[in-house]
């Protein structure tokens, strides 16, 4: 049975996540297949937040449709809730629970949606705390930890639920070489299948606005120029293309 | 020259003047007042049923994250609060007994000691004081930590994740905060009655303690006991309501908190004012 695409919008319009009345990117038509490997690039301000706030159904459309694993979005009706957490969602500044230490915001979706004690909820968290590097860190709160960190709790807290569908908003924006370096290779294992997403490749979509990191590691490309988002294909192929702010994402390191 | 002279005010200029229509800006910052005041009702009305669908609908909903929440707001509300109430209670018999005993004695009513304190302090004083301190105290919290929350960008990473904030945010509050009150007024009666006596007995008034209880039994109703705990829960609803709906109901901006906290204790307490005399209503026509 051929499975339906994990993203899969139609001529959709999206409004701005502060007003969704003011529309920032018009007339996406985009498919996202399972397992692949999306970076959207953008300048600042070009809307690829919203997409991304979009995508995750934290706002609905203004106008076309826009299909998750076969399921219109957005899902707000508890009903359709189990279906609505194969999406995970990383933001740019981790937009952590402050008042939570990090073990707490980790375990916080996981003991929400089981109604988990914290005991029971441990054996889940303590591996992805281990597998993330944040255990020396499991009892402190947030403000304690440094942007590169309180990003790798973030993704912690996406990761726990286990979805299919993994959304990252510019996961790379202010880290240092090293965490740089960590977050590339931990993607890529994602995307390729670990012990984390019990061997399934995870799909995964990050926004950016510096297309040659990615090098290597993202499988396909996208841009997003004057509130229109193309789709570019694969790295050699938008190397070649011709286009000004390309060319101009790809000079930005 | 009629600069400065009293006879400028009734001149035909001035005449003119005042029987011209309102100036617009004038109207318009009116017109802007009743309209934010009536959207203001509508949202906290609006909110307020949320709530209370939410409090039923999820009750039993990942209550192993939801309780807890629960129980710590009941303690920050109520238990934790009890040194300042202690205190409270022992000024509140003070001011009660100090102010009515020495007329009361002078006119040999010192029977109605008993009554002037159950009318005084149970019905009227004790809840709103309770209501007031506790809105002080953590209702104006609430605000800050909503608010903030918010413009952190927390309640989206909440949906985000699927968690509904109304449940995991206001729904601990709301019933902290409610049976906070309830709990904390209890005590500040219960202390203030106590307060009283004493301070009178410094004051040598003949009353023993069997008559003082008398006389508080005897004016005391069993609508006083039921009426007791429904405002005292109501207050602390309406706490709730209005502070978590100024700090989270609307988007914000950071600099913005300071001016939601200002709003939600005002509101706070003039809803509280009006639901009083609501139940002065009550009393009166039982």
């Amino acid at each position: 049975m051929e499975t339906a695409p994990v993203i899969q919008m139609d001529d959709v319009t999206v409004g701005s996540i502060h007003d969704p009345g003011i529309p920032t990117v018009e007339h996406v038509n985009w498919t996202v297949q399972l397992g692949d490997f999306w970076a959207v690039a953008g300048l600042q301000g070009s809307g690829k937040t919203d997409l991304l706030m979009m995508t995750a159904s934290l706002m609905a459309p203004v106008q076309g449709q826009y299909l998750f694993l076969g399921e219109p979005m957005p899902i707000f009706d508890e009903a359709r809730l189990v279906h609505r957490l194969k999406l995970g969602l990383v933001f740019e500044t981790g937009q952590l629970f402050n008042h939570l230490t990090v073990w707490e915001n980790v375990a916080l979706p996981l003991r929400y949606h089981r109604n988990l004690s914290f005991e029971a909820a441990e054996d889940r968290v303590r591996p992805m705390l281990d597998a993330i590097e944040l255990t020396p860190w499991a009892t402190s709160t947030p403000g304690a930890l440094t942007r590169n960190w309180q990003k790798r709790v973030g993704l912690a807290r996406a990761l726990i639920l286990r979805p299919e569908l993994l959304l990252l908003d510019n996961p790379l924006a202010g880290l240092d070489l090293r965490h740089l370096n960590w977050w590339l290779t931990f993607l890529n294992n994602l995307s390729k299948g670990s012990d984390l997403t019990s061997g399934r490749p995870m799909t995964l979509v990050v926004t950016t606005a510096d297309l040659t990191v990615w090098k290597g590691h993202a499988r396909q490309f996208g841009i997003l120029r004057n509130k229109r988002f193309s789709a570019l294909g694969a790295y050699d192929q938008i190397q070649s293309a011709e286009r000004e702010l390309v060319q101009e994402l790809l000079r930005e390191t | 020259m009629d600069e400065g002279n009293a006879s400028t005010f009734d001149s035909p200029r001035v005449r003119l003047l005042l029987r011209l229509p309102l100036p617009q800006s004038f109207t318009n910052f009116v017109g802007r007042k009743i309209f934010r005041f009536i959207l203001t009702i509508q949202g906290l009305g609006a909110f307020a049923l949320i709530t209370i669908g939410v409090l039923l609908r999820k009750f039993r909903a990942a209550r192993q994250v939801i309780w807890p929440l629960g129980f710590y707001e009941l303690s920050r509300a109520g238990l934790r609060q009890l040194p300042m109430f202690l205190f409270v209670s022992a000024a509140l018999g003070l001011l009660v007994i100090g102010q009515s005993v020495s007329w009361l004695t002078k006119i040999g009513a010192i029977n109605y000691l008993g009554a002037i304190m159950v009318i005084a302090v149970v019905r009227e004083l004790g809840p709103l004081l309770a209501a007031i301190l506790v809105l002080a105290r953590v209702g104006a919290a609430n605000v800050i930590e909503l608010g903030t929350a918010r413009a952190m960008g927390e309640v989206e990473a909440l949906e985000a994740l699927g968690i509904d904030p109304v449940h995991f945010l206001v729904a601990p509050r709301v019933l902290g905060m409610a049976f906070g009150v309830f709990s904390l007024t209890v005590y500040l009666i219960l202390g203030a009655l106590v307060s009283g006596y004493l301070w009178a007995f410094l004051q040598d008034i003949p009353l023993r303690p069997r008559d003082y209880f008398k006389q508080l039994t005897s004016a005391l109703d069993v609508l006083d006991f039921a009426l007791l705990a429904l405002k005292t829960l109501a207050f602390g609803f309406i706490i709730a309501v209005v502070t978590c709906y100024h700090g989270l109901a609307q988007p914000l901006r950071l600099e913005e908190v300071s001016s939601a906290t200002v709003r939600a204790v005002a509101q706070s307490i003039i809803a509280c004012v009006l639901l009083d005399a609501l139940f002065i209503l009550i009393y009166l026509a039982a």
